[in-house]
């Protein structure tokens, strides 16, 4: 029988000289890498249970500590990777599906940093923003295309409901229970602050955040857990989940262990039941049956609040939209395949899905063709990075974007793609309470607040040197980009032209 | 009672005439296939004749909906409180997602009856079909209850692929034989007393608006489907 041990990925390097033998680093880690070794008066280290996260680099008091990736390595074999035997060796011991999380993190091609943006010079000459009036504001839902008089011919100004975003940036659905308590109060508070909103994701809404509602989108997606009239009445828009982008067709799964206390409660389901969310809604086999539920929840809140329906970015996604658009959804958003997840099966969220930046070009294109882009607004997200990604994202046709990653790093995230072991030692992605409230709400709301202020004034920079000032006119301004090392097919997708044209 | 001429109106204009009724008690008259009615009212009694639509009673979170005839499908979807009663039959996805409340149907269910029932601390959902039910009944059922007579009808009451993902709540079947295609994660054994004294007090009520005696139900055995586990797809996953 073969030994199954794999090799760490990771190597704990303690600088012996710095170390203090403090124990900060064996309390700091959920996952027990650290122990002191009364025999050697030493702290060592299982390399095996690291993750990289490096909560216990970033509080090590003397500075003594560093993961860096093992050299240790197999035969090189440009096709049989590490990556690839290892995960061989993990199916052919436990007989399990492979499980990650966060977003796909191979190297597809990234579209964003192949679009170049324009500025003005000599003529339409570039606008100061700090000097001049700059709108960031956007509105998100149905636009009127007609013009609606009463009996005395008075204009009826009452449309369609809207939300009022003061800078287009959304923080995207993250569930109570996939993350922490803490994390969505400072989601919460954020998005009060910035005046934009915030995603309860599909699992409830906590009672203390209720409060919030005016700056919160309520997800209905197919397991319905915590839907009820207080919870789609609390919120500024309801988003239906129909799809992820890191997992495209599939199910979300939260295990019956997570389900304790005030996760059990916000769900609204028994402690210790596992929270199955089908793929798909099993009253849902059509755009008519989409917007039977559209419709049904416009009913249950007096059509008072926008209906947004997600989507991931599929092959088909541009008919998909143009269906989801007639379907009297008031906002499409779509989520690519870089989107992030607290767990999916890797091979799902590593093939499956296309990119945002073409789904975006060809749903804005097909919309524009039939007509029917002001029926709806468009939301894109997965893997927003930053200021430069949003203006890219809007001159392809975005009313605004969702970010969900990015808002996670701000409150301390490293990227250690761990979250389904709900070990996270950085209060994020964990319902434990002694790691919960290392992630305090009054400090993780203050840096998203500076992420996206900081965020909003580089729009503004980038907005001024094109002579744009206004989202409402960089929105689907695509001679703003040239794309540079593009194909011909992938320039025509996008709907740009080359750098140089 | 306040009685509303149903026949020519959509279904936003009826929801809204239910809403800004003083009465208690209104009476929907010539119902034709308007969808929603009902959805999300918190009180009041509806009583319906003529066909109602799709998603009637849709995130009902307290009132009663007497529907004299058939429905269609999505009845009760994601209901909270409250209680729709069927003297017909109804179509698919009744009850989807509810939590609490009761929906009685004295004829036969579509398929995905009570599909994704939850229950939730003092809410415990019902759901009793006097008829069969078609395949499907009880997916993912992660609590509640639900009841299929099978009154009038010859062999097993349900359709295929019964309790398929069930992972709470329980299911009785009164029938003298269980389906042949359960799935592993489902349990059945037949009723005990004490089974059968749990649904006594939800079957007498059901009786009693439908004018069903105890001895109606005498002749079937009944069995009750669980889950053996609230975890049925823990194995499944490989950290990687």
């Amino acid at each position: 029988m073969p030994v199954n041990y794999l090799m760490p990925e990771y190597e704990v390097y303690r600088n012996p000289a710095r170390c203090i033998a403090c124990r900060a680093c064996e309390r700091q880690c959920a996952n027990e890498v650290h122990h002191y070794d009364a025999d050697l008066k030493a702290m060592v280290a299982d390399d095996a249970k690291c993750v990289n996260c490096h909560r216990c680099v970033s509080l090590c008091p003397t500075r003594a500590l560093k993961i860096v990736k093992s050299d240790h390595t197999f035969r090189e074999n440009a096709n049989w990777t590490g990556e690839a035997i290892t995960e061989i060796y993990k199916q052919a011991a436990t007989g399990g599906v492979l499980l990650s999380a966060m977003g796909n993190p191979k190297a597809f091609p990234i579209y964003w940093d192949k679009l170049l943006i324009n500025a003005s010079q000599v003529t339409n000459p570039p606008i100061d923003p700090l000097r001049e009036p700059m709108e960031t504001r956007t509105f998100l839902g149905k636009k009127s295309d007609t013009i609606r008089r009463d009996a005395q011919g008075n204009i009826l100004c009452q449309g369609e409901p809207q939300l009022e975003l003061k800078v287009p940036i959304m923080f995207s659905a993250m569930s109570y229970g996939s993350i922490s308590y803490n994390a969505h109060a400072s989601l919460a508070r954020a998005a009060q602050a910035l005046g934009t909103y915030y995603n309860t994701g599909e699992g409830g809404l906590h009672q203390d955040f209720y409060q919030y509602g005016a700056n919160t989108i309520v997800q209905v997606a197919s397991g319905r857990f915590g839907v009820f009239s207080d919870y789609l009445n609390a919120g500024a828009a309801i988003e239906i989940k129909m799809g992820q982008g890191a997992k495209p067709g599939i199910g979300g799964h939260l295990p019956g262990a997570k389900i304790v206390g005030d996760i059990s409660r916000t769900r609204m389901i028994p402690e210790g039941s596992d929270a199955i969310s089908p793929a798909p809604h099993h009253d849902i086999y059509s755009i008519e049956d989409l917007r039977q539920l559209v419709f049904s929840l416009k009913e249950a809140t007096h059509y008072q609040k926008p209906v947004f329906v997600k989507i991931a970015a599929v092959h088909n996604v541009a008919a998909i939209a143009s269906g989801i658009a007639r379907s009297g959804a008031d906002v499409i958003c779509i989520d690519g395949f870089r989107g992030g997840t607290g767990a999916a099966p890797t091979r799902i969220r590593d093939n499956v899905g296309i990119p945002i930046e073409l789904a975006l070009a060809s749903v804005d294109t097909r919309l524009r063709e039939e007509g029917i882009r002001d029926q709806v607004g468009l939301v894109v997200g997965g893997s927003i990075r930053n200021a430069a990604d949003v203006v890219k994202a809007i001159a392809l046709g975005a009313d605004a974007v969702y970010i969900a990653t990015s808002a996670l790093i701000a409150l301390g995230c490293h990227l250690c793609r761990s979250c389904q072991s709900g070990k996270c030692n950085w209060g994020i992605a964990t319902q434990r309470p002694e790691l919960v409230k290392r992630l305090n709400p009054d400090v993780g709301s203050q840096r998203l607040v500076n992420l996206v202020t900081a965020w909003k004034h580089e729009i503004e920079e980038i907005m001024g040197g094109m002579g744009i000032n206004s989202i409402e006119a960089l929105r689907g301004n695509r001679m703003m980009l040239r794309g540079i090392g593009l194909t011909d097919r992938e320039l025509s997708i996008l709907g740009i032209r080359h750098a140089g044209e | 009672m306040l009685t509303i001429q149903a026949s020519s109106r959509g279904y936003r204009e009826l929801n809204e005439a239910i809403t800004a009724a003083q009465d208690q008690d209104i009476l929907l008259e010539g119902v034709l296939g308007q969808r929603f009615l009902g959805a999300g009212l918190s009180e009041k009694s509806l009583t319906i004749h003529g066909i109602p639509g799709n998603a009637l009673g849709a995130y009902l979170d307290g009132a009663r909906i007497h529907v004299c005839g058939n429905a269609q499908d999505a009845t009760g979807d994601t209901m909270n409180d409250g209680q729709i009663i069927i003297d017909g039959s109804c179509g698919d996805a009744a009850g989807y997602a509810m939590r609490g409340g009761r929906i009685y149907i004295r004829g036969n269910a579509g398929y995905r009856a009570g599909i994704h029932m939850k229950a939730y601390q003092e809410k415990l959902p019902v759901m009793v079909i006097g008829g069969r039910a078609g395949s499907f009944l009880g997916e993912y059922q992660a609590g509640g209850i639900i009841i299929v007579l099978g009154l009038g009808e010859e062999g097993v009451p349900v359709g295929n692929f019964c309790g398929t993902g069930m992972h709470g709540g329980r299911i009785y079947l009164r029938t003298a034989s269980l389906p042949a295609d359960l799935p592993s994660q489902v349990a059945a054994r037949q009723a005990e007393p004490a089974d059968l004294e749990a649904i006594a007090p939800i079957l007498e009520d059901y009786g009693r608006h439908f004018g069903l005696a105890a001895q109606d139900l005498e002749g079937k055995p009944f069995y009750v489907l669980e889950p053996n586990t609230q975890n049925p797809y823990h194995q499944l996953y490989t950290p990687n």
